[in-house]
């Protein structure tokens, strides 16, 4: 639910990073936060345990800079993976306007990607939404733990599992090295602001 | 998408089916009025948020250094864990959200299904007319949503 202020010509809209546990939503953040320093005008929020897990979320607001005149501040979010944690998600997911899903690539993770989506699909209807409402894209994450001997599932399998059409763009990434992590967000932004675009006068 | 307008109140309860929503320049301004009068009487900062996190209007006395966007996303999100807390012990809501700190306090208040209002005030207010005047507050951004 992106809101626009047209007496001061400003956007705000939200993204959030959805996934599984330990499948690395908040490294996203933190390396979006690390290579965009200047455009982000705050400290990142983050809400942990003390065992550094995501207990609420991790927020940052993001400058996305200016378009059709007006100022766009895209706030990123992501979710507690842990599955304890189902309230606080849907929480998270009130009024969200793009989704990055980040999927565990790792072979025993398979059944958490796929229970995670369900998941985020459950409370979007919760939220009288669906993926076809919002800007959605899927990362493949931990690619750089291919040829490490690790099982790792294909991204024909991950494909198969989450976006058996193939009408959804997918990110084979990397958040740890910051491999296609700023692609994901540049899409994600791209197609948030292409649902916006058409309010902005 | 309507613009501006209070298109929120026109729709549903709960506002997350909009994909998004504008408020016009004559309608912040308003609001921005009826907030500027909370300031006169000495409050720090008050702000009108969204429930999903969005800074709607924001006033200050111009002395305030605060993260204003991560203290709007954590206070929704505040707002919405206890207001499930609420649901919990069988309450709908808790009507009075108030956290006080030694120079700076939060007040919370719902000002529909769609808005919050968050003050942050001094030891010099006193709650009891904080809670007065943000109550006449509320009631002025319903009527002007509602226009």
């Amino acid at each position: 639910m992106a809101f626009i202020n047209m007496k001061h010509r400003e956007v705000q809209a939200k993204i959030v990073y959805y996934g599984p546990g330990r499948g690395g939503k908040t490294t996203n953040l933190e390396y979006i936060y690390q290579q965009f320093r200047d455009r982000i005008p705050s400290e990142m929020v983050s809400i942990k345990t003390h065992g550094d897990r995501t207990l609420f979320f991790d927020f940052m607001p993001f400058d996305v800079g200016k378009i059709r005149g007006y100022d766009v501040r895209i706030q990123l979010y992501t979710v507690p993976g842990q599955a304890k944690y189902d309230a606080t998600r849907r929480l998270v997911l009130k009024g969200v306007d793009g989704i990055v899903f980040v999927a565990d690539s790792l072979a025993v993770q398979r059944e958490r990607n796929i229970e995670s989506f369900q998941n985020m699909l459950d409370h979007l209807a919760g939220h009288k939404k669906s993926i076809q409402d919002i800007a959605f894209v899927i990362q493949y994450n931990k690619r750089d733990l291919e040829n490490q001997g690790i099982p790792m599932l294909s991204i024909e399998q991950l494909d198969a599992d989450l976006n058996p059409r193939k009408n959804i763009p997918t990110f084979p990434a990397s958040a740890l090295k910051g491999i296609n992590v700023v692609v994901t967000l540049k899409k994600i932004i791209a197609m948030t602001m292409t649902n916006l675009n058409r309010s902005l006068t | 998408m309507a613009k501006g307008r209070g298109m929120i109140m026109t729709r549903e309860k709960d506002a997350v089916t909009l994909d998004e929503y504008a408020m016009g320049e004559e309608q912040i301004g308003q609001i921005e009025g009826v907030l500027d009068r909370l300031v006169a009487i000495g409050v720090h900062c008050v702000m009108v948020i969204d429930m999903a996190g969005n800074i709607v209007a924001i006033r200050d006395n111009g002395k305030t250094r605060i993260n204003v966007y991560s203290l709007a996303a954590l206070a929704a999100a505040n707002f919405g864990a206890v207001e499930a807390m609420a649901k919990l012990v069988g309450e709908e809501e808790f009507s009075l959200l108030f956290h006080k700190g030694a120079q700076e306090s939060l007040h919370f208040l719902k000002i529909n299904p769609d808005l919050l209002m968050l003050t942050i005030f001094g030891p010099e207010m006193t709650l009891g007319l904080l809670r007065i005047k943000s109550s006449e507050t509320a009631a002025h951004i319903r009527s002007i949503w509602l226009r």
